[in-house]
């Protein structure tokens, strides 16, 4: 049992992952650029939730969906003001301007919401009158006569990233945004001259990607509750590492790398080592890329000579 | 001196100029603080100046001149500061001579992080792009954890080694002297700024005398075009090993000098916002160009001092500054503007 209760936090920290992996191997697939920013447009959309929730008292998902607005509208922001001017830059240049959003994000939220680190609340919970009468606040459901434990944010995560996937696979298959979307990240010349506008669908791409970091930050908070400025960083770094782990670029690859690298880390924690976790899943990483350069699920593609 | 300096070719030109400007940079602060006219904040960055610049010139042979990504270059230079620490605290009363015993200390350091470099290159080395990149990222994490959990310990018997926790078992007079998490405590401060001084001196003679040779051509030679390269006989991974392993080699040895300028060493000192902020220092001051990396370094590593009357909002301050300046060096029409106003410049940029 306490094998199946490792696996399924470990499923739940890696909707998490495959969530914001989503973010960066959409953005990387359309503009071929790693957005470092990524991780703290993650942590905007935690204290955003997080204020609109414990300082205003709106509802729950109220906050969510304002965080996701704020997000987007961030995320459209950021593209036009930091990236859009540098489309035909080297790729490191657009890494390091990446690299400074990131700092000014950081360093923002440091002056608006000070270093203290603030205490997420559970919005997963359900209020419900125990055998006595009295009433009782539950945020988890008891399996198998209580010898399994799972809380309800370990099932929304799950059911939101599934969610989120199917919604993303549909869009992309089957809407013509989507479909702009995926011969952008083929070939961009081609896609502008059968019409598609590229820069309004590569906008589109960041606020789809950010309007997601925003679930995924307040999701994240829900399970671990401490938010400070520099918490969607590490976030950011592994989910990045899951999207190459499943193969940067493929939306599928996303959801498989962090899906195997939450179970990874919650293993490594739970059945090696706690402070060595964060090594075995980098270890894990490498073999794997050695194994195949391309990540799980990415295209290897062949060199012309 | 002028005359000299015509007949010489440019890029040699330009690594005279390099060391010229080094030295002058060297007389000048090393006059300014013995007269006591740089303040006290400015004169304790001295140091870590130095090995800011010697970790960003470095980083661009693997980044500029081998054309690879690396965001791990702060797991060198932890390797380097850890192994170059150990070193000059069990070298205490075999070489009483400080200097001597800094010197000896980041040899130790440069030969353990060439090995690291070494054994990390064997994969790295054979990905490509975002790939290697994200590769040598978790390297650099990898290597921070190790840290994180070693113990060694020193007493009669030799060295102790543990992992995890403290299960040296030294001897009543032995010492501890990486605790894990702890890090390195009371370390003796050696490092000078003439140490740091000689030492970027030495990474230039390295990096210039490496890029100039048969060896160094072979690599730009695969950085422009990896098929060609192969193609006309050059061994790749011996090159790119050559390169990366240097390169990694004078980072440890930076490692060293700066943590034995602090009294304590923490392995998250080397996290992956080291890596960045080097790699930030690199791209600014153009790729392949160390006079550059220098200049970049040294007034990114002052930047944040000198906003010290913004406080608060000095690292604000900074993140915008380094997106302006992201966003002005690459703007088309700056660009033309300035080569505009140095006719000679493009042709001859084009023409190399």
């Amino acid at each position: 049992m306490t094998f199946l209760n490792y696996l399924i936090s470990g499923i739940s920290l890696g909707s998490i992952y495959a969530i914001i992996a989503l973010g960066y191997t959409m953005v990387y697939g359309i503009a071929k650029m790693l957005n470092f920013a990524h991780g703290d447009v993650i942590m905007v959309g935690a204290y955003i939730c997080f204020y609109a929730v414990s300082r205003y008292s709106l509802p729950p998902l109220v906050g969510v969906i304002l965080a996701m607005l704020v997000c987007t509208v961030l995320g459209i922001v950021v593209e036009r003001l930091a990236y859009k001017p540098l489309r035909s830059a080297p790729s490191l240049a657009v890494l390091i301007t990446a690299i400074g959003v990131s700092y000014f994000l950081q360093n923002a939220a440091l002056l608006l919401w000070s270093s203290n680190p603030k205490v997420f609340p559970n919005a997963f919970v359900i209020n419900t009158i125990d055998e006595a009468g009295n009433p009782v606040v539950q945020s988890s459901i008891d399996l198998f006569g209580g010898q399994l434990k799972v809380s309800f944010v370990t099932i929304a995560t799950i059911a939101i990233c599934i969610v989120i996937m199917l919604a993303l696979l549909w869009f992309t298959s089957k809407t013509r945004l989507g479909k702009a979307m995926r011969a952008c990240s083929e070939d961009k010349g081609a896609a502008q001259l059968m019409g598609i506008n590229v820069n309004a669908t590569i906008s589109m791409t960041f606020a789809i990607g950010s309007g997601l970091a925003a679930i995924a930050g307040v999701l994240l908070c829900s399970a671990y509750p401490t938010l400070v400025p520099t918490t969607g960083s590490m976030p950011g770094i592994k989910a990045f590492t899951a999207a190459v782990f499943g193969g940067i670029g493929s939306i599928p690859g996303a959801l498989l790398g962090g899906l195997l690298l939450g179970i990874i880390e919650i293993f490594a924690k739970a059945y090696i080592s706690t402070q060595l976790s964060d090594a075995i899943v980098f270890a894990v990483l490498i073999v794997v890329l050695l194994v195949k350069p391309a990540g799980l699920l990415g295209k290897q593609i062949r060199e012309k000579v | 001196m002028a005359n000299k300096l015509n007949t010489l070719n440019k890029t040699n030109r330009w690594n005279y100029i390099t060391y010229l400007l080094v030295i002058i940079a060297y007389v000048i602060l090393q006059v300014m603080s013995s007269t006591g006219s740089i303040s006290s904040s400015l004169k304790g960055m001295l140091v870590p100046i130095c090995a800011y610049v010697v970790m960003a010139v470095s980083l661009n042979l693997t980044v500029g001149v081998l054309g690879e990504l690396s965001l791990g270059h702060a797991g060198f230079m932890s390797v380097g500061a850890f192994t170059g620490v150990t070193a000059a605290v069990s070298l205490q009363n075999l070489i009483p001579f400080a200097p001597l015993r800094l010197a000896v200390s980041m040899v130790v350091a440069a030969l353990f992080a060439a090995l690291a470099g070494f054994l990390i290159g064997i994969p790295v080395l054979r990905l490509k792009g975002d790939y290697l990149a994200i590769v040598t990222l978790a390297f650099g994490e990898i290597i921070k954890s190790i840290f994180n959990n070693l113990y060694v310990g020193l007493d009669e018997s030799g060295f102790h080694f543990s992992l995890l926790s403290d299960t040296t078992d030294l001897s009543e007079n032995g010492t501890l002297i990486i605790g894990g998490p702890m890090g390195i405590g009371s370390i003796q401060k050696i490092s000078t700024f003439t140490a740091g001084f000689i030492l970027v001196m030495i990474t230039l003679v390295v990096v210039f005398h490496l890029v100039n040779s048969r060896a160094g051509r072979a690599i730009m030679a695969i950085r422009d075009n990896r098929i060609a390269a192969e193609s006309v006989g050059l061994n790749i991974t011996k090159y790119k090993m050559m390169a990366f392993v240097t390169s990694a080699a004078l980072a440890g040895s930076a490692g060293a000098l700066f943590a034995m300028n602090y009294s304590t060493i923490v392995a998250n000192k080397f996290d992956f916002n080291t890596s960045i902020l080097v790699l930030v220092f690199v791209v600014l001051g153009g790729l392949g160009n160390m006079l550059g990396s220098i200049i970049a370094a040294a007034a990114l590593t002052i930047l944040p001092e000198a906003l010290r009357e913004f406080s608060d909002y000095r690292m604000l301050v900074y993140a915008i500054v380094l997106i302006l300046v992201m966003l002005a060096t690459n703007n088309p029409t700056l660009k033309s503007f300035l080569a505009r106003l140095k006719p000679g410049k493009r042709g001859e940029k084009e023409a190399a």
